[in-house]
């Protein structure tokens, strides 16, 4: 039952772009078209997840014991950077099918402050390392659907007649806020 | 170019926020009054200000192929001073803005700052650059901080002027987008003015 409520809370309630303003970049960044927003999805799920594992061990092992804690920052931010280089090399040498498909998407994660910043409240919210991993693979895929939903009604608007003044970037982030308004309506179902 | 154009570029012509769209989630995330944007705004400011200055010092020592990297611990080093000073000295303020303290890391801004900018230029015009950078990002997150605040809660920095509410939706998230989105949509005119 707890595991269900982090689930439906991060996908729904405390939506990570939505409600959360994490990973704004890449959401209107990588939102043109469907397919690429797919594959964003995928890398996010992929290296949110082996990410969280990550830091959370480097937390409770390394940076705790030690009395370290004040390196959390630099730490994590190491830790990601290289971890999205390695996924890239080992995938591709033993996947080069998934390697296709997520290629151009990994380096760009880096940046992607939804990555640290989950990281940084699994240990926040003080989740044991299975409560993290599922925080961590749901929070992606309410990047997911958020996204994919987003790229789905903006390759509608390019049909649209947008009014000149608007057209673009206002525009997008107008359809944002309303996408916003209507996770909104999620509140308080758990 | 001269230094004032240097300077002034961060304001309407190359703005951060409005006009290249970078460091768009502490932009969205904290500016629901005006003051977490000017909180938020000084404290990304101290840290491209510092990082612009650090790396246009070191630019000559760091190989080429490790130079991300190395830019990225220069500026989490400034972001930990940040956040322990902010966490000692304003710890209100430090609580509201929170994770998008620690956040100033991925910010797109000032590892952009840093790599196209302070590893190419002088010392003099890499802190320039930093300065007038910080200060539109100062700006524009006060702006949208202000004008949310305003609708919102009919109040400025916290100081009342109209009883009673406002538009309570323009404090919650989709405010953020929405308010955004039209301040965007103003600027592209004054900028075409």
């Amino acid at each position: 039952m707890e595991y269900l409520i982090i689930v439906v809370s991060a996908i729904f309630i405390n939506n990570i772009v939505l409600s959360q303003f994490l990973g704004v970049c890449p959401f209107l960044g990588v939102s043109n078209r469907l397919s690429t927003s797919f594959g964003m999805t995928g890398a996010v799920i992929f290296v949110m997840t082996l990410a969280t594992i990550a830091t959370y061990l480097i937390n409770y092992f390394i940076l705790q014991p030690y009395d370290i804690v004040f390196l959390q920052t630099i730490s994590y931010i190491l830790v990601i950077a290289s971890l999205v280089q390695m996924v890239e090399i080992i995938l591709k040498k033993v996947s080069p099918a998934l390697f296709q498909a997520l290629g151009v998407y990994l380096p760009l994660i880096t940046t992607n402050c939804a990555i640290l910043g989950v990281a940084i409240l699994v240990i926040q919210k003080e989740y044991n390392l299975l409560e993290s991993v599922v925080f961590a693979i749901s929070h992606a895929l309410g990047f997911g659907l958020a996204l994919i939903l987003f790229s789905g009604i903006r390759e509608h608007m390019d049909l649209a007649e947008v009014p000149p003044g608007i057209r673009g970037v206002p525009a997008a982030l107008i359809v944002a806020g309303l996408l916003s308004l209507a996770f909104m309506g999620f509140t308080g179902i758990v | 170019m001269s230094q004032w154009k240097n300077f002034n570029k961060g304001f309407i012509r190359e703005n951060p926020v409005f006009v290249l769209l970078l460091g768009m989630c502490p932009t969205l995330g904290v500016t629901s009054t005006a003051l977490n944007g000017l909180g938020m705004g000084l404290a990304t400011l101290f840290v491209l200000l510092m990082s612009n200055i650090v790396v246009s010092l070191v630019k000559d020592f760091i190989p080429d192929k490790v130079r991300i990297p190395s830019f990225i611990v220069i500026i989490a080093t400034f972001v930990t001073i940040v956040d322990l000073v902010m966490a000692g000295y304003v710890p209100v303020l430090h609580e509201q803005l929170g994770l998008f303290i620690p956040l100033i890391v991925v910010n797109c801004i000032v590892l952009g700052r840093a790599e196209a900018f302070a590893s190419k230029h002088s010392f003099t015009s890499s802190l320039i650059d930093g300065l007038g950078m910080g200060l539109g990002f100062t700006f524009a997150l006060t702006l949208l901080g202000s004008v949310r605040e305003v609708i919102g809660s009919l109040s400025l920095f916290g100081y009342k002027f109209i009883e009673g509410d406002g538009v309570l939706v323009f404090i919650l998230p989709p405010g953020a987008f929405l308010a955004l989105g039209y301040l965007i949509a103003v600027m592209n005119k004054l900028k075409k003015a």
